[in-house]
């Protein structure tokens, strides 16, 4: 297996968030600004004539308007339109936006952010406290149909304004001036910043929103106050962005023109790429093309780790897996998951014996002891387990294992199919779906029994990978309900220390995963292709890669 | 004749009513929303968003309002790409899959239609068969392969044509998607012309025109072509209709922003609007291109009658 | 051979009896022997029956099974050595077994599924044509309504309501697939009804149907063997396209069209994977249209 080193993934968890904030406090009060958005390129380099990108960005965005959009695919763009409070630096660090500073309240429950005086929109108007007030009341107004509206709901009253209950007015946010805006927390949200990052906050132009409707985010319409502004978009073909000369580190920003192309079948992406249509790919090659990647393009080829986990899950509320985790465990422990990761995938995952992937902030996951048995005893393990769970040679489970068709998830479920015959006899028929009927079969927790699941998280914290086992949570397919669970996330909202809360989040985990209602099979990465001349690349685990940070070099 | 059209065209009402009631109801019937994403919404999210689209409106009332609109030519926005609406959206991707699909078309007509005649009047001889195998490779490699092969030969082997992407229709872009569109269309003409023209060719008229002693290519052109042309029309009349709606194949492939995606990508996502739209806008081009081609048919031979 | 006898029989089948009251015995042996002297029909023949024979005893050369999948052996090229004549897939599969079976299930669904449309397609191309009026109209707006309403949902809707079962893919297939045909034979209909011999026929006090079928549909045939040779290869691809809904056949069973995706995606890596089944399926296509052209010659009426 090939793994890119990783080497900022010490430089995250050796930095608690407080300690973070605290040094950007001091920093911005001796009143210099250490961190620039935008990476110059190294001295000595020479750069490129002519400084355009082609970036492959798969499907089409559903949407440049950042209260509306869902898709990662849009907010890859609107990273370089926009520009949130904190933004994030190559490596994935946080740090200031427009927020030039901010202070936390003694008890945590209080944000207040002070706004660059130079921070400006793309037509010059000052971008203000009371655009973010506009922009998030924007966010949680039932009229607006935001799917993400629920990302702010640790802001006080957010949740009753989403539920129709308050006026948007209600909610907990205030411009105090122009350049002043505060945010009332309910409870101490550790992630709270992180969360920032998150394309759903971004600020919009009040003005041109209510001039143009839906229509604002056309070209010529579109006010942003990020490093590019929007120049053409040609539905399905491509998003065409280029220079905001209006944006306060436009001095440091380096390419002039970026191409966001629609490049919905991975193949022949990267044929496009080979054929110089592309500087760079989306976050995703094909399997069956690494192969040749390694032998041909080995110098281009950038695999490394991304905030997501690739895991199956059990029907905990239907026979054969209610009320039997002997089966679960057998089940999870006969999956020889390094024969996924470097056999039928080689593409560089990692085996997950955990659920939260590694890497996360401040956080070091629980892995399952048995991560380090010899695989003979594991499957020994595995096999007593089966046995006492009442099944045998002549008595064999017979499993459905669901998935949604695409190439991996059905080479992965013939895999495990096939681990689970050779090693326990257990039967089993694997169905595949079509997308949405395969959501829906498995939200509803009523024919599935064992099926594929895989997850994203939406911002750097083990919270967003342990809230899908509250028992009341939406994506929680497995049917897991366990009162203390759900009360010890609960009160890992108001513990004081970071190390105190990592803690009780892996005592959740443990707990999580000891119930063996889900079996992690992989974490995932992104694999991507670059070409040599691409400039101020460097992998983080958030799969964010801001176009001002890149560079063409000559070639 | 022009009774007859003016009939059709009124037929064509209660044709577009039936496709627009039976799509719609097909449609909702199927499992699974426009908003569900493996990331479960919050119900009060749920709620809003239906709310905002009236989702949650009775579907009888939906139905309605939806009949209502499509009256007045607004074919509602559309749930996946929130930044537009089906309006735009078909008049966006038509505009590209009509050029591609009306080339591919010619093409076909031309190639396929010369190739068919020529396999049948050497029937049986080398030439036929060299004709017809050539043909055949277009039905029996499928597009999802040819695509990727002119790829790898013309962009990235010999480096003459773009790999994929639009570019504002430039003609170097249109070159591969329009071969790959058309080569199926060559064999299924060619197929159809050659078993046309064969039958056209031991007809009792053509038969009777030879014993007059009129040379060979001068029989074919003033009375072979026109008959042996009724089955290919026959045939092109609905294939037409789809080919210039795009195909998601090729369009996924090239990176071509035309309309043939919107029909199994909007289905797939569940897009009901955008679904919806480009049924009803095929529903028109399946209906003028089959009135057309029954046009043709009474002009391509004067046997044929409507009442 | 079960394969080949049915398309071969498929257009005859249908009218049996018109055959025999037209033309007697005799004319049969005539059109058998018209298709035996013709070459390529003979050598297609012989190919497509030796596909045949391999598709249903070939998986027995072989040691492995369809669905045994070897992590150790994954993406092998084709060697005769280790006994994968046609190479390994993407997890260590057998590809000549895997094809073969692959053949079993296209073969199974290209010929019944089409003999589905051809059936539908015929009768109703033929009734429409020759009623004429008001009758053709709307039976041909109602094929209008078809070719329009969205194919993804009503098979998605099939496989909610009835579940997996393998005669859905017929039901799928066949319930859009006979829309051209029925066009077709409704166009040739439509400028036959007006021939002398139909006129003649009519005016003898023929009743409807049997003109139908003594005189319309013989010499339709022409036209619907060709359209059924077209017929096939799209069955087989459409097949796979079900396969990706849910419906279909389902891993680790597989079928041609199947195969050729997966290959296609594997085409510079593991080429092997995408040339066997599309060798197979390009062969078998080829067969079944030099087979369709002889017996189009064969059963002309107007050589008879």
């Amino acid at each position: 297996m090939k793994k890119t080193a990783h080497t900022f993934r010490h430089s995250i968890s050796g930095t608690s968030s407080l300690g973070r904030i605290i040094s950007a406090l001091l920093i911005v009060a001796l009143g210099s600004i250490p961190f620039t958005a935008a990476a110059k390129p190294p001295a000595g380099v020479k750069l490129a004539e002519e400084q355009v990108i082609h970036r492959g960005n798969g499907a089409e965005a559903d949407s440049l308007d950042p209260q509306i959009s869902e898709s990662t695919n849009a907010s890859n763009i609107q990273r370089d339109l926009f520009e949130s409070l904190v933004s994030e630096a190559p490596d994935g660090r946080l740090i200031p936006g427009v927020a030039k500073n901010w202070d936390i309240s003694e008890d945590r429950r209080q944000y207040t952010f002070h706004l660059r005086e130079n921070a400006k929109w793309s037509n010059g108007d000052p971008v203000t406290a009371h655009d973010f007030v506009f922009s998030w009341r924007r966010l949680v107004d039932p009229a607006t149909g935001s799917r993400y509206s629920m990302m702010i709901a640790p802001v006080t009253n957010a949740e009753a304004v989403i539920a129709g209950e308050m006026p948007p007015e209600s909610l907990a946010v205030a411009a105090l001036d122009d350049h002043t805006f505060q945010v009332n927390l309910d409870a101490p949200t550790p992630y709270f910043l992180s969360m920032l990052t998150h394309s759903s906050v971004y600020p919009v132009h009040p003005p041109s929103v209510q001039k143009f409707g839906r229509d604002f985010t056309r070209p010529g319409n579109l006010i942003s106050n990020g490093a590019y502004v929007l120049d053409e978009w040609r539905v399905q073909s491509h998003i065409k962005l280029v220079r905001n000369p209006q944006y306060w580190d436009n001095e440091n920003t380096t390419i002039d023109e970026a191409y966001y192309y629609v490049t919905e079948d991975m193949n022949a992406e990267v044929l496009r790429y080979r054929a110089g249509g592309l500087d760079m790919t989306q976050e995703n090659l094909p399997v069956s093309m690494l192969d040749w990647i390694r032998e041909n393009l080995p110098e281009e080829l950038v695999i490394s780790p991304w905030l997501g986990i690739y895991y199956y899950g059990f029907n905990m509320t239907q026979p054969p897996f209610k009320d039997n985790p002997k089966l679960r465990k057998a089940l999870s422990m006969s999956i020889d998951r390094e024969i996924i990761t470097d056999k039928v995938l080689d593409n560089g995952v990692i085996p997950a014996y955990g659920f939260v992937p590694p890497g996360v902030l401040d956080y070091e996951g629980y892995e399952y002891p048995w991560k380090d048995m010899s695989r003979e005893e594991r499957l020994a393990e595995a096999r007593r387990l089966y046995r006492e769970a009442g099944y045998s040679e002549e008595n064999p489970l017979r499993v459905e294992l669901r998935y949604n068709t695409e190439q991996n998830h059905k080479k992965i479920a013939l895999a495990i199919a096939a681990m689970w015959k050779q090693n326990l006899g257990v039967l089993t028929e694997i169905i595949n779906q079509e997308w949405k009927v395969f959501l829906n079969v498995r939200a509803e927790k009523r024919i599935t029994q064992a099926f594929r699941i895989g997850w994203i998280g939406d911002y750097n914290d083990a919270y967003t990978f342990l809230e899908l086992g509250l028992s009341n949570n939406g994506q929680n397919d497995t049917g897991y309900a366990d009162p203390s669970y759900d009360k010890l996330l609960k009160d890992s909202f108001n513990t004081g220390s970071v190390e105190e809360r990592a803690a009780m989040l892996r005592q959740a985990e443990e707990q999580f995963l000891g119930s063996y209602g889900v079996a992690p099979i992989y974490y995932y990465v992104t694999s991507r292709l670059i070409k040599p001349y691409v400039g101020g690349y460097q992998s983080n685990i958030m799969n964010h890669h801001y176009t001002k940070n890149l560079y063409i070099k000559a070639h | 004749m022009p009774s007859y059209i003016l009939k059709r065209l009124l037929s064509a009402i209660p044709t577009i009513f039936v496709i627009i009631s039976l799509a719609f109801f097909l449609i909702r019937a199927a499992p699974g929303g426009p908003f569900d994403t493996d990331r479960a919404l919050p119900p009060e999210v749920e709620a809003n968003l239906n709310a905002k689209y009236h989702l949650d409106d009775p579907l009888v009332v939906q139905y309605g309002r939806y009949l209502w609109d499509v009256l007045r030519g607004d074919l509602g926005p559309s749930f996946q790409y929130r930044d537009f609406t089906v309006n735009e959206l078909i008049a966006s991707g038509f505009p590209v899959s009509l050029r591609l699909g009306l080339s591919a078309v010619l093409l076909a007509m031309v190639i396929g239609g010369a190739a068919g005649i020529i396999a049948a009047l050497r029937q049986n001889t080398a030439t036929d068969y060299g004709v017809m195998s050539f043909a055949m490779l277009g039905i029996s490699i499928p597009n999802f392969v040819v695509a990727p092969l002119l790829i790898m030969i013309f962009a990235v082997n010999l480096g003459w044509l773009p790999a994929g992407g639009w570019n504002d229709g430039a003609f170097k872009n249109t070159i591969l998607p329009i071969v790959s569109l058309a080569l199926l269309q060559v064999a299924f003409v060619a197929r159809i012309a050659r078993g046309a023209m064969i039958e056209v060719l031991r007809s009792n008229y053509i038969r009777t025109a030879r014993a007059k002693g009129l040379p060979g290519w001068q029989i074919i052109l003033k009375h072979g072509i026109k008959p042996a042309m009724l089955p290919v029309v026959s045939y092109l009349g609905p294939a037409a209709a789809a080919v210039i709606t795009g195909s998601v194949v090729i369009e996924q492939i090239y990176g071509i922003p035309g309309l043939g995606r919107h029909f199994v990508q909007g289905a797939l996502n569940r897009d009901y609007t955008l679904v919806m739209g480009v049924v009803i806008f095929y529903g028109f081009l399946i209906i003028a291109f089959n009135l057309l081609v029954d046009i043709i048919y009474a002009w391509l031979d004067p046997k044929v009658r409507y009442s | 051979m079960s394969s080949i006898i049915q398309t071969d029989a498929a257009p005859t089948q249908i009218f049996p009896e018109d055959a025999e009251v037209l033309k007697g015995r005799s004319l049969w042996d005539d059109a058998r022997n018209r298709l035996l002297n013709n070459k390529a029909a003979v050598t297609a023949m012989i190919v497509l029956g030796a596909i045949v024979l391999l598709v249903i005893f070939g998986p027995l050369l072989s040691p492995f099974s369809y669905d045994y999948p070897d992590w150790d052996n994954i993406y092998e090229p084709p060697s005769v050595g280790d006994a994968h004549y046609f190479g390994t897939d993407s997890i260590g599969r057998d590809l000549f077994v895997r094809t073969l079976y692959g053949g079993r299930v296209s073969l199974m669904v290209g010929v019944v599924a089409t003999i589905v449309s051809l059936l539908i397609g015929v009768a109703y191309g033929a009734t429409a044509g020759y009623l004429g009026g008001r009758v053709d109209n709307i039976m041909m707006r109602i094929v209008d309504v078809l070719y329009t309403v969205p194919f993804m949902f009503f098979v998605i809707l099939l496989m909610v309501v009835f579940g997996r079962h393998l005669i859905l893919i017929f039901v799928a297939i066949g319930a859009i697939n006979w829309l051209d045909m029925a066009r077709i034979v409704r166009g040739q209909t439509l400028s036959l009804k007006h021939r002398e011999f139909i006129e003649a026929a009519e005016a003898g006090g023929v009743s409807t149907p049997n003109i139908i079928r003594r005189h319309i549909v013989p010499n339709l045939l022409g036209v619907v063997i060709v359209y059924i040779t077209l017929t096939i290869p799209q069955v087989i691809l459409i097949e796979s396209f079900l396969s990706f809904l849910g419906l279909g056949v389902q891993e680790p069973l597989t079928s041609w069209g199947a195969l050729v995706n997966e290959g296609a995606e594997d085409m510079e890596t593991a080429p092997w994977s995408l040339i066997f089944p599309a060798v197979f399926l390009a062969a078998t296509l080829f067969c079944f249209n030099f087979i369709g052209d002889g017996l189009r010659d064969a059963l002309d009426p107007k050589d008879r």
